[in-house]
């Protein structure tokens, strides 16, 4: 091998390693701002509900890892983690959860509303399902834009039985929009499990409407980010929408006030939690792979708790709006 | 000025505005080849093709819920919902996603969309293509409301629904298409929260949204053969409503009627009646008078429907009824 192409190759390496390392990064990032999520809930500094996404970074970070800053997401109730994939910042995620004037909507929207549109991100949504029409309709103006955007709609399995989804599936399918339903398969729609409320094969009604659709294990991010990608580049060039079912898990309860659980087994959740925990599988293949050792994830992990902590710093001595902003912003 | 119908003057506004603005674009179920099942909109697709007038499935939610997503990206959608009646299947798209982005998203992100839908019975067409729904949408705040009642003012708040940044629910009662009227050519805005004052009157005040002006007129030509004479205001916008117009009427006129076509039960005309009386209580010489469509579901059998509505006999009879006595004293 000549020397060129070893420096190629290596250089190729490093671009692979620093991908991941990336990668890995942003899913302990959104593991850790949860974590100080439920601490500023359990110690009464956060006021409504808190969602947390713990246990389904993979997907999230996956699947925005597959996207570009201009292209389109829609989120859920759930919605931390896919603000966070697709590129806000802890501060002013924290401020909005506080109810802050520096949060991303200037405390009006909090936990359930968050919206980015600089890094794409057309808002999370307090209706279960209720972001599918929003996504699919930004699919609808970036082609008749004739932009080569894409819009991901993020959604739980819960939203499965909501019919706006098909509505709109419908649509995209008819239209070929570039839209990926991306479905957040964790088990439970809030407190009920999923056999009790979904008939058949989630795939079968993609499948339906002609919509390629796709399942993977919704724990692996390096899975979770090949199987996206092939949906988006299908869809930014041309070739319609796509589905893909991600089965992954909530490793809390539905919301932080939900302790004890009786509609799901300890057992479940331990089994979860110690073999299929997103970030530490994806630190296990890092190693494995010999692309970072210990002392590096550890390094990355200082590094995201120091970042994680100045945003609750800066969120817990930010002002909150002026009582007089309340009128504002109802029209523009 | 030349005439034409308020179905033209819908049509006018629309291919007026997509020809200003390559962003406008109409999306509905029927609105293409067949340019709605009231005609209005035909022949647009010829000049604009199936790209930016695009037949739907029909699927209230999800097409008004395309058009709140395309609106926040760049378009300005005009969403077809072809009966009133169906704007309930599209509530959560209009009510809890298109009103409240604006808000929810602390101003950053807007939803320049119109939902044009149609309200008012007598067509015969029973309890599920006859009502007027249009105080729901006017009870959210976020959306704007606007109902127009001659062809002319159908074009200038068309083309200003069309130009506002704001979710705009926008109704035309389906038995009006045929109305004719002046209609000015070219550019023609009317700027919301303008009412206008369709007949002017010294002794009561019918204010009337709608198809209900025309039965107002009527009932002011009965009214001046009694010796009453009668103010007709269209308030033209529910929200925002310009409130000074209908207080400044009621200062001279002393007396108010509001009639609306829908349900009576709290309607749009108890909102109005309420601001009157809240604003320009001390001018008043009676109680405000309501009259709305019957509570009961809209009825098939003609005999039946004919009852609901409020006509000109029974505005002219509630008018003559506040001014009687006052008069006599006079």
């Amino acid at each position: 091998m000549d020397i060129g192409v070893r420096k190629r190759a290596t250089a190729a390496g490093r671009a692979q390693r620093d991908q991941w390392l990336d990668v890995y990064r942003r899913m302990l990032l959104i593991r850790i701002f949860e974590e100080h999520v439920n601490d500023l809930y359990t110690g009464g500094k956060m006021p409504g509900l808190a969602h947390l996404y713990i246990g389904e970074e993979a997907v999230a970070v996956g699947v925005c890892h597959a996207l570009r800053r201009d292209d389109y997401i829609t989120s859920t109730h759930r919605g931390h983690g896919h603000c966070l994939a697709k590129g806000a910042s802890v501060d002013r995620m924290f401020a909005e959860l506080l109810g802050k004037e520096p949060g991303y909507c200037r405390g009006k929207g909090g936990s359930m509303h968050i919206a980015d549109p600089d890094a794409g991100n057309l808002g999370a949504n307090g209706i279960v399902g209720g972001s599918a029409g929003i996504a699919t309709g930004a699919a609808l103006s970036a082609k008749l834009r004739a932009t080569d955007q894409v819009a991901v709609c993020f959604f739980g399995d819960g939203a499965l039985n909501q019919g706006l989804l098909y509505e709109v599936m419908n649509m995209a399918a008819l239209w070929k929009l570039p839209v990926i339903y991306v479905c957040e398969h964790n088990v439970y729609g809030e407190y009920t499990h999923s056999s009790e409320t979904t008939a058949g094969d989630p795939k079968a009604r993609p499948a339906a409407l002609g919509i390629p659709s796709g399942e993977v294990d919704g724990q692996d991010v390096r899975a979770v980010y090949a199987a996206a990608g092939d949906h988006v580049e299908r869809a930014r060039h041309g070739g319609g929408p796509g589905f893909l079912l991600c089965r992954t898990y909530r490793f809390r309860g539905h919301h932080v006030g939900d302790i004890n659980r009786p509609y799901r087994a300890r057992e479940e959740e331990e089994g979860w939690i110690r073999d299929r925990d997103p970030v530490r599988i994806l630190g296990g293949w890092l190693a494995q792979q010999r692309l970072a050792d210990a002392a590096g994830l550890e390094e990355i992990e200082r590094e995201v708790r120091a970042e994680v902590a100045a945003g609750v710093q800066f969120a817990l001595a930010a002002p909150y709006p002026d009582p007089s902003e309340v009128a504002e912003d109802v029209y523009a | 000025m030349r005439e034409m119908t308020f179905g033209q003057a819908i049509r006018e506004a629309l291919a007026e505005e997509m020809r200003r603005d390559s962003r406008v674009i109409i999306i509905g179920e029927d609105v293409a080849e067949a340019g709605t099942v009231f005609k209005v909109l035909a022949g647009l697709v010829d000049e604009f093709g199936p790209e930016r007038v695009i037949d739907t499935p029909i699927s209230e939610a999800g097409i008004t819920g395309v058009g709140v997503g395309a609106a926040m990206t760049g378009m300005r959608p005009v969403v077809d919902i072809m009966f009133g009646d169906f704007i309930t299947l599209a509530m959560d798209q209009i009510v809890n996603q298109a009103a409240k982005v604006h808000y929810m998203s602390g101003g950053k992100l807007r939803v320049p969309m119109v939902v044009r839908t149609t309200l008012g019975a007598t067509r015969r067409s029973a309890a599920q293509h006859s009502q007027s729904l249009h105080a729901w949408v006017s009870h959210i705040p976020g959306l704007k409301v606007a109902l127009p009642s001659t062809p002319a003012d159908a074009k200038g708040l068309l083309t200003t629904a069309i130009r506002d940044d704001n979710p705009v629910v926008f109704y035309e009662d389906k038995m009006m298409y045929q109305v004719k009227g002046p209609v000015p050519e070219g550019e023609y805005v009317i700027p919301f929260g303008v009412a206008d004052i369709k007949r002017a009157g010294t002794d009561v005040t019918i204010v009337a949204t709608s198809s209900m002006v025309y039965v107002a007129l009527e009932a002011a030509t009965l009214l001046e053969a009694a010796g009453i004479s009668a103010e007709v205001v269209d308030p033209r916008t529910l929200y925002p409503l310009d409130t000074a117009t209908l207080v400044r009427s009621v200062q001279k006129t002393g007396r108010a009627i509001v009639v609306d076509e829908g349900y009576m039960r709290y309607g749009i005309t108890a909102e109005i009646a309420a601001v009157i009386a809240d604003e320009a209580f001390d001018y008043l010489d009676a109680p405000v008078k309501r009259i709305g469509a019957a509570d009961v579901p809209v009825p098939f059998s003609p005999v039946l429907e004919d009852r609901t509505v409020p006509t000109a006999h029974s505005v002219a009879a509630a008018a003559t009824a506040l001014c009687g006595p006052a008069s006599a004293s006079r």
